[in-house]
């Protein structure tokens, strides 16, 4: 196998909201074609740590390297042109309410190609079909169930072949057998289209199935405690907080 | 023909041979020779999907794929494909693997003209029939309010007592002065020419009494209130607030809207009164100024001048015009669709909703005492 190479670097990070401090000294890097999850208690910063990666908010301290090159250390030209790799589907959807799903998902394809409108919608009728929702093209957010707005959301976020995409919580509020089927939608994506993954996840059913890096943030502690794949760490880590949340808060039984 | 794609027909097998870069940053290649091909050679059966010699590839190629699938599918044509990259295969297989929900796409029917009349007749009607119910529910939880029935958070009274009144201040009595003053300029101009300026004082009270004051803090309360209210109570309907409020049992025209009409309603004669001040000291600036009257001889032809029930007129408009603000504020919340556009089209038709009601009513109401010579 091929040396990995490393797609996304967070090095030293420090994020605050205000004064509020949220995380400090995070050290991890996401290889290419990584399904990487950031897991955690909720309200430890997993959201924020996401949004810190989209170069939604300017880290405090540190770095975030995206390609090597430092998110924060260059022209916001420049700065675009290296988030427009970047598909994101967000916590809440985030979906434009007043737009339907073809529109909401032919929006990027309008405004970063210069593709004619048949030709986008032809693209918005693929991606609506790879996310199991076609035919709901001319449907308003408002008008469907919630993991479909998920799967919508998914639709956008892959609108422009991205990169890198960023999922939180995408499974959060389904039932186990759609979260299982929208686990195996992203794996199927980030084998089609090579990109690397980036997730946010509670749910330990996808982290086993799907990870193959992870890291770990702590609420009390304000930092990470562990990095690496999951069931190493749920073998190897001997953190008990690590070991508590891998394990549902059953504590393992001491062998020696 | 583009050279990314190359057809050949052997008896009743359409070759399609791919090659070259797909990107859906480059204009999306043309399938109208494969139809015009699939129209022409109808003995055709079978297509097969060559990419061995493809270049660089994303979602434009998949794309191409799916629509060629579609095609094949609706003339019932076996679609065979060789050498094409993996990635491109297995996405294309997830289009593919939940079929087109029938009966969910949505028709665009036109309309002609005299429907789309129709229809907005219809509509209108409709409307009408949604407000008087609005009108009826609210009057429904006015009374219980009344009756000191309602369930409702006082926190919530006071915050909109403090914000329909103190809060509005500022911008009444900037507004206030400023119209007296104007009145008074006007009438200055005229009157002095007479040699009647004292008449100023009669003009700048009168109005101030029984139409300004009233009609210009009902106006300034539909945009600052009124706006509010309806975007409060559209974007809880957008959250599903009112939904899960209706689940805890309490009536959102208790909770929400009966509050908010009674501290429009309680507020606005107080309101008026303070403009009707403000107004009249505006006035008296402009004539103690240029017209060499004295404070003391404006306010006593004032009082002179002004009976009283100009003054109950303009304080019982007031309320009435807080119920009208308070209304279209609310009804339009209330009914606000679900989306962020949704929303601001409420927050204006509210206000203009308010403003028109306050026209047409003080309208009525003027002609009424004319006739009844009040
Ligand atoms: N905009 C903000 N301003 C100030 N503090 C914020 C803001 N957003 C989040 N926080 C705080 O930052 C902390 C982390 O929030 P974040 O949303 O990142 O948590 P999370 O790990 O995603 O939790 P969950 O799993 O519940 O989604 C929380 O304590 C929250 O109160
Ligand atoms: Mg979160």
């Amino acid at each position: 196998m091929a040396k990995p190479e490393s797609h996304i670097e967070v090095c030293d990070l420090t994020m605050k909201y205000g004064h509020k401090l949220i995380q400090q000294g995070l050290n991890f890097v996401v290889n290419r074609q990584d399904i990487f999850i950031l897991m955690g208690g909720s309200g430890c910063g997993k959201s924020t740590l996401l949004k810190h990666m989209i170069g939604l908010y300017e880290p405090a301290e540190g770095q975030i390297m995206v390609n090597r090159e430092s998110l924060w250390e260059v022209s916001s030209a420049r700065r675009r042109e290296m988030l427009q790799g970047f598909g994101v589907s967000y916590q809440a959807g985030a979906l434009v309410s007043s737009l339907t799903l073809a529109e909401n998902v032919g929006m990027p394809l309008e405004l970063y190609t210069d593709l004619a409108p048949r030709e986008i919608r032809e693209l918005v009728e693929l991606k609506l079909a790879m996310v199991g929702l076609s035919g709901f093209e001319d449907y308003y957010p408002s008008e469907i169930s919630g993991g479909m707005l998920k799967r919508a959301a998914l639709a956008r976020a892959i609108a422009l072949d991205p990169e890198v995409l960023f999922f939180d919580e995408p499974s959060a509020g389904l039932d186990p057998v759609s979260a299982r089927l929208l686990d195996d939608l992203i794996l199927e994506l980030s084998a089609s289209l090579n990109s690397t993954i980036v997730i946010v996840t509670h749910e330990l059913a996808s982290i086993f199935a799907i990870a193959t890096n992870a890291v770990f943030l702590d609420a009390e502690s304000k930092t990470m405690l562990a990095c690496g794949h999951p069931k190493d760490l749920l073998d190897h880590c001997d953190n008990p907080k690590v070991q508590r949340f891998l394990r549902r808060g059953e504590m393992p039984v001491k062998q020696n | 023909m583009s050279e990314q794609v190359n057809l050949t027909v052997n008896n009743n097998l359409l070759l399609v041979q791919l090659s070259g870069d797909w990107s859906i940053h480059q204009p999306a290649v043309d399938r109208g020779p494969i139809t015009r091909v699939l129209d022409e050679s109808v003995q055709i059966k079978k297509i097969v999907v060559d990419g061995q010699s493809l270049g660089k590839w994303d979602s434009a190629l998949v794309s191409f794929l799916f629509q060629l699938t579609n095609l094949a599918r609706k003339k019932s044509l076996i679609l065979d494909h060789q050498s094409l990259p993996e990635g491109a295969v297995r996405m294309l297989s997830l289009a593919t693997a939940v079929p087109k929900s029938t009966g969910s796409s949505r028709k665009h029917t036109h309309w002609s003209f005299v429907d789309r009349i129709g229809l907005r007749v219809v509509w209108i009607f409709r409307e009408f029939l949604r407000f008087v119910d609005f009108l009826g529910e609210s009057l429904f939880a006015c009374h219980r309010f009344v009756l000191g029935k309602a369930v409702y958070r006082r926190e919530d009274l006071l915050f909109f007592l403090q914000d329909a009144g103190p809060s509005s201040l500022g911008i009444v009595t900037l507004i206030s002065v400023l119209i007296g003053m104007i009145l008074a300029f006007v009438g200055a101009v005229q009157l002095e020419k007479f040699g009647a300026s004292i008449y100023v004082a009669n003009l700048v009270g009168l109005s101030m009494a029984r139409e300004m004051a009233a009609m210009m803090t009902a106006i300034i309360m539909a945009g600052r209130t009124g706006a509010a209210y309806a975007a409060q109570l559209g974007s809880m309907q957008v959250n599903e607030e009112v939904d899960a409020l209706k689940t805890m049992g309490i009536s959102p025209m208790e909770f929400l809207v009966a509050p908010r009409m009674a501290a429009l309603v309680l507020m606005m004669p107080l309101l008026t009164i303070y403009a009707n001040l403000m107004g009249i000291l505006g006035g008296g600036l402009v004539s103690v100024t240029m017209l060499d009257l004295s404070w003391s001889i404006y306010f006593q032809q004032i009082s002179h001048s002004v009976p009283l029930v100009h003054f109950t007129i303009g304080l019982v408009k007031s309320v009435i015009f807080g119920v009208l603000v308070a209304l279209s504020g609310c009804y339009m919340g209330m009914n606000s669709g679900r989306s962020a556009t949704a929303v601001g089209a409420a927050t204006t038709s509210a206000v203009v909703m308010g403003i028109v009601l306050i026209i047409v009513f003080d309208s009525l109401v003027t002609i009424l005492t004319t006739v009844l010579d009040i």
